[in-house]
Parts: C-alpha cells; structure tokens; sequence
C-alpha cells in the first residue's frame, strides 16, 4: 500500500460486540464470586428507624446485610473524594438519613443473584418520614446560586435594561425542559475484588483513573492499591462519569464478605442513585430592532438540585457567545429538591438551552416574519463576546447554507398551519447546535514489536463511541503499520492516564497523544536503522525516512527500505517503546473553541389524535476534521435521535407525594423506538481546527443533541400553530 | 421473586385439579405480564401451573358463523392468521398494535384477557397505597401523578386502566369467552368479563377462581371493511394507549346501519360506547354525527389533575376512528 492513511469502515472491536464475545464489567468471570444488590429507600425524606434484618440473614445462601446500623464508618463519610466528575456525595450506609427516595440504604451479599434479590424483599426498614422537597415550581422563589461548580453562574455585557428599552420588538418567554435519566442500555455494573489489601475492579464507566483515585480516598487506602478495569462501556452519557455509591458499596462488600462481589444496578435503580439531568425552567427576553438586529437578550435558568450536592445544568452558557448582541445577561440558579444528586448527561447545559434559545429566536423571526436563518445570520458573531476571544475556527454560516440546501428549506411554505397531506399537518423548522471544544492532557504508549506488528495503548474509554478504531487509524498512519497490524487497548488503570470521557474530549485529547508516542516509537526505530550498518538504510538523514507498510523507506528513494520485523530480527528481536503525552497549547487561552451546527427537521401531525412523527431531519456540522466518518457519523446521528426524544418523549415523573419516580422502566419511561426515527441526514464540514489540536478534531459525542430538539418543536408549530413551550411535546399539549 | 413451584399441565382437566388442590396456584400463559409481576412481587403464587401448552392454540371456524380461537394461541399468530386478517381485521389491527413483536409472539389470547393495569402505583410495591394491590390500603394516583389514568368508570377506590388493546376490539366484536371450572363449562359475554372498580378493585374479572378461559368466539359480524382501530400515544410503538377506539360499521351506501364503538385507556375495563352507537345506528356518515357520538362516548368523563386531556383526545378520537372506518374501503 501506498503512505496515505487507512480509515476504517468497520469498528476495531465491532466483530468482538456483535458475537457477544466483548466483556463488559458484569460479564468477567471471577472465581468464586458473590452477588451483591443494592436495597433502596421508598421515602423521600427522614430517618431509617430501623431494619429488621433477621429474615434476610436467615434466608438461603445469604452472605452478609449491610445497613446504616452496621456497617462500618469509612474516613470521609459519605463524600465521594475530588470534585465531580469523579467524586460525588455518596449513599454508603454511614448514618440513617434518607434524602430521597431511590437512595441505597443496605446491601445483601447472597451466593447468587436469585438469592440476594429474594432476601432483599424480605428486609423491611422503617421510617420516621420527613417533609420532603419535591414542587420544582414552588422552589422557584427560593433558588439559589450554586456554591461550586464549573462555571460562573451569572453573566452581565452590556446594559440590558437600556437595550430593552430601545428595542421596536420585544420576546418574554418562559421555556420548561424535564427531569431525564441517561438509561444507558447496560447499566452500571461493578465487580470488586480484595487481594492482600489490593482492590482490583471491573467497573462499567466513563473513567477509570477517576474511579481508582476516588475509590482508594473514600476507603482511605493508597491510589496504588486500587485498578480498574474496563474494556467496553456499554454507554455513558455522563452517568458513568462519577463514581456513584454502587462501586465504593462492592467493595465494602467484597472487603466483608472476603470474596469477589459483582453488583449490577437494576433498571429502576437507574433512576435515582446514578444521576440524572435536573429539569429546567428558562425565561428569555429579547429586545431586538425592527430589521432583527438583536439589542439584548436575557437568559435566566433554573434547575432543580439534590439536596445533597449542587450541581447545575449550565442552560445559559451558549446564550453568552452564540449571538452578537448589544447586551446579554444570563443567571442560573439551583432548586433544592429531595432528589438523587444530579449529574452531567449528554451535553449538559447546551442540550436544554438550545431548546429555549433556539425555539425564543423562531418566535421571534415569526413576530418580525423573517426567515429564521436571515435572523441569526443578521446576528451572527464573528468572535466570542463573552470573552473577547476569536474563535479558533467557526465556519457555521456554511452549516445555515449546506444545510438549507439539503433540506430543501427554501421550499417551504412562511405560513404556518398551511401545509396538510391527508390527516396530517406537515410544518418544518431549523435551529442552531453548538458545543464547546474541550481537550485534557492525555498519554498513551505505543510499542513496535519485533513481528512488525503495534500495540498502542491509554487509560481511555471506548463507551460505543469509536475510542477504539480512532486510535488504531491514528497510530497506523503516525506508524506506517497496517490497521491490521495494530493492536489496542484501553480501559486499563495500568495504561498512560487518559481524562473522562465526557466533554466530547476524548479523541481531541488521547488521539494527540498517541500520534505522539507513535511518532516517538517510529523515531527509535529510524535512529536504529540509521546506525545500523547492515541497513539499507544506513547513514541516512533521518528527516528523508518515512514508514508506510510496515516498511521504512527513503522518502527520494523509495527503493531503499527495510521492514520494522527486519530491523527489529538484527537487533535481538526487541520491542520498541514510546510513551506520548499531549495537553492542550498555549492557544487554549487566547482562543474561543466551539463546534457549530445547523438543524432542520419536518414533522407530520396528525390533527385528530395529535399523534407527532418526525419525518425527517438533516444536520450539517462544523466539528473540524472528521476522524473516522462510521463512527463520527454515528455518533452525530444518535445525537439527534436524543434530541428528538428530549423534544418528544423523554420525561421523568415525580410522584409528588413520596417523591418516588413513578416511570422507573422502559416501558413507561419512553425513549424513541424504531418507528420513531425516520430519514437523518448527517454531514459534516470536514474543515480542520488545527489551532485546536494538530489532528484538527474537535469531539463530537454531545453537539448532535443540541439544536435538534428545539428544531422539531419549531417545525410543531410550523405544522400546527401550537407553540409548545414545556417539554416533551406530547399529543396532549397539542389539543389547543 | 419469591419461590414458587412449577408444573407443566398435560391436559386442562390437570390443570383445574391442580388449582383445585394447592393455594396460591396462577396459571401462566405467555408470562410476559404474571413474570415481571411476580420479579416485582406484586403477584407471589405459590405455585404456576404452566398452560401455555395444552392444545387450546386453535383458531378454527364455527360450524354455525363465527370464529374461535384457541386461549394459548399466541397474539403474534392470531393477529396473522388468514381468517383473522381476511374476517376480522379490526382484532388483527388491535393486536398488531400492542407492545412490541417479541412481547406479541409470547403472549397469549387468554393471557391478554388476564392482563394487569399498568398503573405506576399497583406495579411498585414501594408505593404503600393501592387498593387494588393491598384490598384498603387507599388509592395513591388519586393524589399522585395520574397522566395515565381511568376518565370514565372509575371509583374512589381505583382510577387505573385496562391496558390492553385486544381485549377493546374483542369489545367492539362483541365476542363470548369460554371458560371451565370445577363446576364445567360457561360462556362470559366480553362486556361482561371485566369488571369496574367499585369498592373491590382488587378484581379485575368476573372469572371466578379455578375458571379457566378455553377459548374466545367472534360472532358472524365482521365489519369488513368499515372498521379501525385507532391508538393514540406517546410514541409510535411499545406504548400503551393513552385513548383507544375499536369501532366497526355495516353501512349501505351512505347510512349506517350497525355501529360498534369501544374505547381502551379511559376505564378500568374496555369501555363500550353504547350511547355513541344509538346516535350512529341509522345516521348518515357524516362528521358532524361522528363527532357528536365522540362527545356521547366521552359523556359524564371525569379528569384528575393530569389526565382531563384523555376527554377532550377521546372525543376526538373516536370521531377520527368513525371517520377511517366509514371511508375505508378494503381490508
């Protein structure tokens, strides 16, 4: 084969997943294992009076009944250690509260899983119950700022009031998005395992050096002693970025049991003590000119927080640099609620502020009857105002025009209500994505073996996303070794440290870093070659050789070369090693870094039953380069089949008197299905960010969401002249 | 899960001697409703007597008109046999609705006729209150998140719903269940098998205990082609219906001169609209007289705090549904 780079069309492990012979976390065979499930309070709020275990301990193959009243206190409490993503505040059974309902409050440690479930339903706590916090609504007035977090909560540029005051049209709108659960299709699951005071885990997670550095500070032993492994993460969405109470309660288990013990959260668990996102109510104001010159505009959002731990849904960042308004000012403010700690899903903040954002700007282009596009490019910011920064790269305007192209967005009717086929109501609607470009310091480390073959290897995570196969092109091609011929791994707390999986950061971060140690590698085997005297390629500059093929050659005489095996055979079969590390550049400071995205997407209506389908959705994307186009693509496909769902379906109901999560299944805890999902149609610009990183990639596991939601919701109201402002859309919200 | 026994019935006589001789017997059909309640232990039997496979899979002409079919014929194989698609395509349409084709090709005719309301509060035993799962303990929907819940019918002892859309066009088809107990052979009319809450939710049918359902007979009336089955919910498929319909209608030339009209998601039972069929009986098919049997369907509803909605879609809906079937003109 000729030096050009070899892109995979087939995912590095997909045969491994397809024949189910991949190994998530739950599916490791371990001698001699006991089976552990979590029991959990059935009150929102109060004290776990106490527990009568007597028939549990009693019951067949049961191991051990951990409860608040007996297990034992742990250094930190019920803090998870270092700041989120990793360390969360924890249920670990070290006092009687309860602070919602869902919360761990004993384990049983049975021979197998049968017997630990059926002794589970034989515990029966008791409770004094307490008032609890669950009206969102009721809150409102007594929300506060975060204490902690990523982000500064407020933002003022500009004098909104003043603008406001100018403005000849005006928008106040308030904007509601729900509670949603990640549910990823395998659910957390954790074997732990106990070998002279060394902790080894399968964890299924977003993070394994978060993992290992948080487990080994809850239970207070050395970070050395502490490995995690994970070779697949059956999805993540941002709940298997923390390290939840179920994997520090393995090993507390498998520690007093002293055995191995797997625990797998079961699906109602799942909506509780693994995160969720917070449900948001967001008020928009816009003042803008009578030609759609925005003046000012106002972005004011609250979301509910457990009151266990602030966490914030940041809905209004985007508000900040996305358009160029005279003024903006933007808050954000947290209810405290008797809820599960809330957590990062799915491009948290941008996935529910684009909905309030991008469905304000369509109606405000219907009250100036613009076209939505023209209003947003009549607003479009050429740098980030937020910040006084240029943009390392923004090429949205292309996005507005490839995109209106291939929807075919001129051809629609300006008039809403006014398109019918048969019983449906036909309407159309675009909105604008976007998502930060984040990056971490990553390392990897790549060998050259004496076959002529590579490992490449990093304590990264591949959660179905393509970790995988993108490292394996990335060191093929800094190699010149055939994907064939290159092996990978990943999920390994032994491996380089790798950052979170989240933050779309992952191939902007670790791919850097193993082209770097890839490079490294290839350099050790050149400077070999040079120094060699029975090499053909002996004496030559080394800045003339390249690899292609697995073979070193001179670049003006490619006649002359030699296989890494050969040279690898004359020097005793050796294997060469190189440790890569990357971090983000100095221009991280000086520059504005966002992916940018244009959505469109048609929905029919049917006007008796209300019954919505989406038809058919076209995103055009600025992500930088493009790594891998089956697993980019992907991924930017199921990004807007969540946006779809967060416009249409996904929502979970609190009961307000127990504070319990009345939809705790898939039956009733609805995300699209097949019949859902019709035509999606992705692409992408493919134009290199390379102030960003040198491959030029920006991630793109969040950015799908963002927009898609608030583009179906527009194209509602196109259909039907319904403008649903609280989310999901549902065939009741329609009847007018 | 609590342990249970298991046995395999050879024959139904078996079966009836089982449950006759141990408490706590459940028969189990597909399983796809009993196993995930007994996983949650909402329903503890001691023992299941396994009848999915006797030989009551058949679906076979009656000598006499009419068509019966097997208990343990599985939905997937009812809702696709020729007889069923060709003669009675409102039950082929109303099961292919249902759940999701795994979940079709377990579950069972019978088993379908025995299904469990989905109401949040009955199935999580978490929930202290519900008077259909512990016989006094109060209703928790009433008071709590009841989007899903019974407009018509309903008690203060219950508002949970029927959720199976078979069991609605059996309704509209008018179709007899036979059953047999220690007592022998008897016939339950449709309208009559189910049952409204009252004050003991707690039972769903009027088959009395060691009753076993042997098969379901349809009644010559087909309603070819004017019938529809129409589902509104939240998701195009694997939803349960927030309102259904089931309607069928003879019709010569422009007149109805038979109607069949009947509702799933609103009551506690599938509900026969017997008010909307007097408005169309005789009537021109029309939508203002579509319309006005909507709103006879749905008279005397009553809404909680989140489910009024259901009203105002179900008059909707039935109009619709009278709609599609007046205008149809094939199977």
């Amino acid at each position: 084969m000729s030096g050009g780079a070899q892109i995979p069309d087939h995912r590095y492990e997909g045969k491994l997943k397809v024949t189910g012979s991949a190994q998530y976390a739950a599916e490791f065979k371990v001698a001699n294992m006991a089976y552990a499930v979590m029991v959990t309070s059935t009150i929102a709020k109060g004290v776990v009076t106490g527990m009568d275990t007597g028939k549990a301990q009693r019951a067949f193959g049961v191991l051990a009944v951990m409860t608040p009243f007996n297990t034992d206190k742990l250094p930190a409490g019920n803090q998870g250690a270092g700041k989120p993503p990793a360390g969360r505040t924890l249920s670990l059974l070290q006092d009687r509260q309860v602070n919602y309902n869902g919360q761990p409050i004993a384990v049983i440690v049975a021979e197998s899983l049968e017997e630990a479930r059926y002794a589970a339903n034989l515990l029966k706590p008791t409770y004094k119950i307490a008032d609890a916090l669950l009206d969102f609504e009721a809150g409102i007035s007594s929300a506060h700022p975060p204490k902690a977090g990523y982000w500064d909560p407020d933002s003022k540029r500009g004098d909104v009031a003043a603008q406001l005051a100018k403005a000849d049209v005006k928008l106040n709108q308030t904007y509601s998005t729900p509670a949603q659960n990640h549910n990823a299709m395998e659910p957390h699951a954790t074997i732990a395992k106990w070998e002279n005071n060394k902790l080894s885990l399968y964890d299924s997670t977003q993070y394994i050096s978060g993992v290992k550095h948080s487990v080994a500070a809850v239970l207070g032993i050395p970070q050395d002693n502490v490995s995690v492994e994970c070779p697949y993460t059956g999805g993540g969405f941002g709940s298997k970025g923390s390290v939840w109470s179920h994997v520090v309660l393995a090993a507390m288990a498998s520690r007093l049991v002293k055995r191995p013990v797997k625990l797998v959260v079961d699906r109602t668990q799942m909506f509780g003590p693994v995160g969720g996102r917070p449900r948001t109510r967001q008020n928009i104001q816009f003042g803008a000119t009578a030609d759609g010159k925005l003046l000012a505009v106002q972005h004011d959002s609250w979301c509910h927080a457990s009151t266990l731990e602030d966490f914030l849904e940041p809905s209004a960042l985007q508000t900040r640099m996305l358009y160029a308004s005279e003024a903006c000012q933007t808050s954000h403010r947290l209810v405290a609620m008797n809820v599960g700690v809330q957590t990062f899903q799915r491009a948290p903040g941008e996935a529910t502020g684009t909905v309030a954002l991008e469905c304000a700007l369509d109606e405000l282009a219907y009250q100036l009857k613009m076209d939505p596009i023209e209003l947003r490019l009549k607003n479009y910011a050429e740098t980030d105002l937020s910040e006084s920064k240029p943009f390392s790269s923004k090429n949205l305007r292309q996005c507005y025009e490839e995109g209106a192209k291939r929807f075919g967005w001129a051809k629609r009717s300006t008039v809403v209500g006014a398109t019918r086929e048969g019983h449906d109501l036909i309407g159309v609607g675009m909105a604008t994505a976007t998502y930060p470009g984040n990056r971490s310091a990553a390392s990897a480390v790549v060998r050259i073996k004496p076959d002529g073959s590579a490992f490449v290897g990093s304590g990264t995570q591949d959660l179905g996303t393509g970790t995988y196969t993108i490292m394996a092109q990335t060191a093929s091609k800094a190699l010149g070794i055939d994907l064939d011929k290159i092996e990978v791994k990943l999920g390994d707390s032994a491996l380089p440290k790798a950052p979170v999986s989240g933050g779309s950061m992952s191939a902007a971060s670790v791919c850097p870093a193993v082209e770097e140690a890839a490079k490294q590698a290839k350099l050790k085997a050149i400077a070999l070659a040079v120094e060699d005297i029975n090499s053909p390629l002996h004496g030559a500059d080394q800045q003339n050789i390249e690899a292609a093929g697995g073979k070193l050659f001179l670049k003006d005489s490619p006649a002359k070369m030699e296989s890494y095996a050969d040279l690898l055979a004359r020097h005793g079969n050796q294997t060469l090693e190189a440790k890569g590390d990357a971090e983000p550049g100095q221009d991280a400071k000086t520059l504005s870094v966002h992916s940018f995205g244009a959505v469109f997407a048609e929905v029919a209506v049917n006007a008796y039953t209300r019954m919505i389908k989406v038809r058919r959705v076209t995103g055009v994307y600025d992500i930088g380069t493009l790594m891998n186009q089956k697993t980019g693509l992907n991924q930017l496909t199921g990004g807007i089949v969540w946006g779809i769902s967060t416009a249409l379906y996904e929502d979970q109901h609190l009961d307000p008197v127990s504070g319990r999560v009345v939809n705790n299944n898939f039956a009733e805890y609805h995300v699209p299905v097949n019949a859902d999902i019709q035509e999606i149609d992705v692409s992408v610009l493919n134009i290199p960010d390379l102030k960003f990183n040198p491959l030029g990639a920006r991630g793109i596991g969040e950015i799908g969401i963002t927009g898609s939601a608030a583009a179906v919701v527009n194209a509602i109201y196109h259909a039907t002249g319904i403008r649903v402002r609280d989310l999901p859309v549902t065939p009741d919200k329609l009847l007018g | 899960m609590r342990p249970f026994d298991y046995q395999r019935a050879d024959t139904v006589d078996d079966a009836l001697h089982s449950f006759a001789s141990t408490r706590g017997v459940a028969f189990l059909g597909g399983g796809t409703n009993l196993i995930d309640l007994m996983k949650s232990e909402v329903e503890s039997p001691s023992k299941l007597v396994d009848i999915s496979r006797l030989p009551l899979s058949t679906i076979e002409t009656i000598p006499a008109g009419g068509l019966r079919i097997g208990s343990t014929a599985r939905n997937s194989d009812t809702a696709n046999h020729p007889l069923v698609r060709q003669n009675y395509p409102l039950l082929s349409m109303a099961l292919l609705s249902g759940a999701s084709p795994q979940l079709r090709n377990m579950a069972t005719v019978g088993g379908n006729l025995m299904q469990r309301t989905r109401c949040y509060y009955f199935v999580d035993p978490a929930y202290p209150a519900c008077n259909k799962r512990i016989p006094g303990s109060g209703c928790s929907a009433q008071k709590g998140f009841n989007r899903i819940h019974a407009v018509l019918g309903q008690s203060e002892q219950c508002i949970a719903t029927h959720p199976s859309d078979m069991c609605v066009a059996l309704l509209a088809l008018d179709a007899a269940i036979n059953v047999r107990g220690a007592k022998g052979n008897r016939t339950i009319r449709m309208e009559d098998f189910h049952r409204l809450p009252g004050n003991t939710p707690q039972i769903d049918t009027n088959l009395k205990p060691g009753e076993m359902i042997l098969s379901v007979d349809l009644p010559p009336s087909k309603y070819v082609p004017h019938f529809h089955y129409l589902k509104v919910r939240d998701r195009n498929s694997y939803a349960f219906a927030l309102v259904s319909v089931a309607v069928g209608l003879e019709m010569e030339n422009q007149t109805i001169r038979k109607a069949s009209v009947a509702m799933g998601g609103v009551a506690h039972k599938p509900w026969r609209c017997h008010d909307a069929e007097q408005i169309l009986i005789g009537a021109s098919a029309e939508n203002d007289i579509f319309e006005r049997a909507g709103r006879a369907a749905l008279s005397g509803a009553k809404g909680y705090e989140h489910n009024t909605f259901k009203i105002e879609l179900g008059m909707q809906a039935v109009a619709h549904a009278l709609n599609l079937a007046a205008t149809r003109r094939t199977v």
